[in-house]
């Protein structure tokens, strides 16, 4: 074979954590010019595998070669050394600092602002990746500080970019541009490794996929001959199960009314709620899409009771009043709230599951005895219940909550709402970086509740999901509401503009300033 | 490069076998010490271990020295699981002190049963209030707990200290800064004649009892544990932080207001300026040594009160000094940490960890 040298090739790499292989064996090869797909479920050995290439951990056993030449990547500085980028979920910027000083920090000895000024400006004109460069970073939108990050890497004329889920933040436009940006990038030689579980995109960018699953290769295929259930198939190992599709049905009574409901976001940087006002029937779910940063955080935090606020008659659970109450008082009245962050929020990581099937349960399942006492065989049967019914994977009952894996314990957290039988659920990005089979789980799961007569509520930024699941669609952009939109006569197009704040008066005005930049 | 390395699964029969382990451990280090600086190894170890149980009496002052260790310590161990840092035991339990010695002399000539039950009351409220002090400052205006409980442990110290040289001075007591003996129904009842174990130590095993019950039974042991691990999944619980702020630093005061009364109504049987060597701060690394855990922290106040006895009588049998004593005490707190350490730990040798079924 008369192949060029590849950019990077691992060969035979290892790394166990305690109780976990977590890559076993694995070989990947990145061409120059390639886009070059990471595809696995969650827990299948994406992330350390990056983390080896990027120098942050390092490899039991198994072999790096750079160009050709085996290299020892001992920290990322070294991985930096070689020409290897690396944009991560997770931005690691200072709000309180502009774009310009950002960069600076990133790039230690660089001491001339107006030269780096003109070196950025022109990096990001070849590539498409306008940002104005005295901008504060918290006035900036996920979108826009991604870039920072995109630019932060391209500064250093890197020969291989690594992007850890990209898009899981941007709207559709967004996107688009996203793509443009790294199509440029390949074409100038530029390899790509892009990890993804979104198949959509992954067939429209990518030239090679590796597919992991259980920390091993499953397979290298092309994605652009694959069908997205093909390419889930050989992720998951077995045939993706569908929700039923639903009925659309009569809606029943308003059984959630959110009327004007301000807020003053508690926290510096935060999104301040104003006028935010919807109401859901049972029976129905209700889509809440926007771009992450726009006031989610603050509204699940008004819904959930976190965040009590006035008047009590903001927001009304199923004729009562609840505004001012917390949030074991809203479950009293039939709330249930699935919080975004599994570990820490919606479950105490170092807890055996049934004490964190006691978290919410205690009240609505009855687990306590007169005086405060745990009915310890309740509250065990309760956690077993959920495990059988939800499928959750795990040793049993007295496994702690930080060895499940993101979908078993998010299929574990959503069980342990539903089973309380709420007449509200709250689910915020209930299928976050969750494995297609549990995802579809978890989506019959809130069908099934809706059906019920319950009224269901989702906060998500992943649009797809929204799309599929909701019988209506809000989107929230700057802390308000955009009007209801039926899901069935909307396009994505359509939503992701009001995303990007088309829908909005704070949104036209954001629109105007970013057109003079 | 050494490094360590967690262990996937502790052993259970090793987390038990540790302390046993860090004792040996402790004696052979000690042997080595002692007979480096010239002294009997054999003999002085026996005075540090041996002689102080020996006795009926002895076994009855390592009970009374380790009495106020686990009061406080158990009270401690609940607020630091909930992330409450109350550093100033030692100022509740003179406040415990004032207000329960207090009562005993107000009411001197009392002979009544229900005074010393009363003085006990009276110690957990003043050790409360003074809890209470931080507990508000922390809820209202967020100031850092650690800092306003320490710091009114220096004025506790000063309101005893001028309480018995003015007000509370016995009048009967050529001028001496003490208060009057406290009447005999306000004196802690010896359990075993001929010794000093008093009620008190009765006390702390119910205490232990009562905290691991709550602990591990009531949902306001539960809270407790999820407030200190994980707030935000506590308030996406509905549990208050604001009020396990409350409960365990009314706990942990009263717990340790009771201890101040229970030395002065026990061993003292009265007020003095000084009531106690540290057992406030003591308390803190007792609560730790046991894990954080009401049993564990029983087995650690003995453990600690037995290295205080052993270095005292080492002192008297042998002539050791002070300094030795006190290098001693930290190499078994040394053995018993490390011990504990690579229970849940291993080390690996090298950059790059070979990772052998541990």
């Amino acid at each position: 074979m008369n192949a060029p040298t590849p950019r990077l090739a691992l060969s035979g790499i290892t790394k166990r954590f305690p109780g976990c292989l977590a890559n076993d064996a694995v070989d990947l090869e990145v061409l120059p010019g390639e886009t070059h797909a990471l595809l696995g479920e969650n827990g299948a050995g994406k992330s350390t595998l990056v983390k080896i290439i990027y120098g942050v951990l390092a490899a039991d056993q198994g072999e790096i070669v750079w160009e050709g030449q085996p290299v020892t990547i001992r920290d990322p500085n070294a991985a930096r050394k070689l020409g290897i980028g690396m944009v991560f979920q997770h931005f690691s910027l200072f709000e309180a600092l502009t774009v310009l000083e950002n960069i600076a920090l990133g790039m230690p000895g660089e001491r001339d602002m107006t030269a780096l000024a003109a070196r950025v400006k022109s990096v990001a004109g070849t590539y498409g990746l306008p940002i104005g460069l005295d901008r504060y970073v918290h006035d900036l939108s996920v979108g826009e500080r991604q870039r920072i990050e995109i630019l932060r890497c391209l500064l250093q004329d890197p020969k291989l970019l690594i992007m850890d889920e990209p898009t899981s933040v941007l709207t559709p436009q967004e996107v688009e541009k996203l793509f443009e940006t790294l199509k440029r990038l390949a074409a100038e030689g530029c390899s790509i490794l892009y990890i993804s579980h979104k198949l959509d995109e992954i067939r429209a960018l990518c030239q090679r996929a590796t597919i992991l699953r259980g920390g091993k290769v499953v397979t290298v295929c092309d994605p652009r001959t694959e069908t997205a259930s093909s390419l889930a198939g050989m992720m998951i190992g077995s045939e993706l199960a569908r929700p039923t599709p639903r009925d659309q049905r009569d809606a029943g009574a308003v059984r959630l009314e959110v009327e004007d409901l301000d807020l003053v976001s508690p926290e510096p940087f935060g999104i301040d709620l104003k006028n935010v006002s919807f109401s859901l029937r049972g029976g129905e779910i209700l889509g809440i899409a926007g771009v992450a940063g726009n006031g989610q955080i603050e509204l699940q935090e008004a819904l959930s009771g976190e965040v009590p606020v006035e008047p009590a008659g903001a927001i009304t659970i199923d004729g009562q009043p609840a505004g001012t109450l917390g949030p074991a008082a809203r479950r009293k009245l039939g709330l249930a709230f699935l919080p975004e962050e599994r570990l820490g929020h919606g479950a105490v990581p170092g807890m055996s599951l049934t004490d964190n099937a006691l978290l919410s349960g205690y009240g609505p399942k009855r687990l306590l005895a007169p005086g405060g006492v745990i009915r310890e065989d309740r509250t065990r049967a309760f956690a077993e219940e959920v495990i059988e019914r939800f499928d959750v994977r795990t040793p049993g009952v007295e496994a702690e909550a930080r060895a499940l894996s993101g979908g078993n314990l998010q299929k574990f957290i959503i069980g342990r709402e539903i089973e309380q039988r709420p007449t509200v659920l709250i689910a915020a990005q209930p299928t976050w970086g969750v494995d297609a089979g549990a995802a579809a789980r978890i989506h019959q799961a809130l069908f099934d509740l809706a059906d019920a007569g319950a009224a269901v509520l989702v906060i998500s930024q992943d649009l797809d999901e929204l799309l599929a699941i909701s019988d209506r669609l809000v989107v929230l952009h700057l802390g308000q509401l955009s009007e209801p939109l039926k899901t069935a006569d909307v396009t994505a197009e359509q939503i992701g503009l009001l995303m990007g704040g088309a829908g909005t008066p704070a949104g036209a005005d954001l629109g105007s300033e970013t057109a003079v930049q | 490069m050494i490094r360590l390395v967690p262990r996937s699964e502790p052993s259970a029969a090793w987390t038990y076998l540790a302390p046993v382990f860090a004792v040996a451990l402790t004696v052979a280090a000690g042997f080595v010490l002692f007979a480096l600086m010239g002294y009997d190894p054999v003999e002085t170890l026996y005075h540090f271990f041996v002689s102080p149980l020996s006795s009926r009496y002895g076994v009855a002052e390592l009970v009374v020295k380790a009495t106020p260790l686990v009061l406080i310590g158990v009270g401690l161990s609940i607020g630091f699981r909930a992330g409450v840092w109350n550093i100033g035991a030692e100022g509740q339990l003179t406040l415990g002190a004032i207000f329960g010695g207090g009562l005993a002399i107000w009411l001197h000539d009392s002979e009544s049963i229900l005074l010393l039950p009363a003085m006990v009351v009276f110690g957990a409220l003043g050790g409360a209030l003074w809890a209470a002090i931080p507990a508000l400052l922390k809820t209202r205006f967020n100031v850092n707990e650690i800092l306003t409980s320490l710091m009114l442990t220096y004025v506790a110290t000063l309101l005893l200290s001028a309480l018995v040289h003015g007000p509370w001075r016995d009048p009967e007591g050529f001028n001496f800064p003490e208060s009057r003996l406290f009447p005999d129904a306000g004196t802690m009842p010896i359990l075993l004649d001929g010794t000093r174990l008093h009620l008190g130590a009765l006390l702390a095993v119910v205490a232990v009892g009562v905290a691991w019950f709550i602990l591990s039974k009531t949902l306001l042991g539960f809270q407790v544990k999820v407030v200190g691990a994980a707030p935000r999944a506590a308030r996406f619980a509905g549990f208050s932080q604001a009020r396990m702020v409350w409960f365990s630093m009314l706990l942990g005061g009263g717990l340790a207001g009771i201890a101040g009364l229970s030395e002065v109504a026990g061993p003292i049987g009265q007020l003095v300026p000084e009531i106690s060597p540290g057992y406030g701060f003591t308390a803190i690394i007792v609560a730790f040594l046991g894990r954080l855990h009401p049993l564990g922290v029983l087995f650690a106040g003995l453990l600690m009160a037995l290295s205080y006895l052993g270095g005292e009588n080492a002192q008297i049998a042998v002539g050791l000094p002070t300094a030795v004593t006190g290098v001693f005490q930290g190499l078994l707190l040394f053995f018993v940490l490390a011990a504990d350490l690579l229970v849940r730990y291993r080390i690996a040798f090298g950059s790059s960890p070979e990772a052998k079924a541990a």
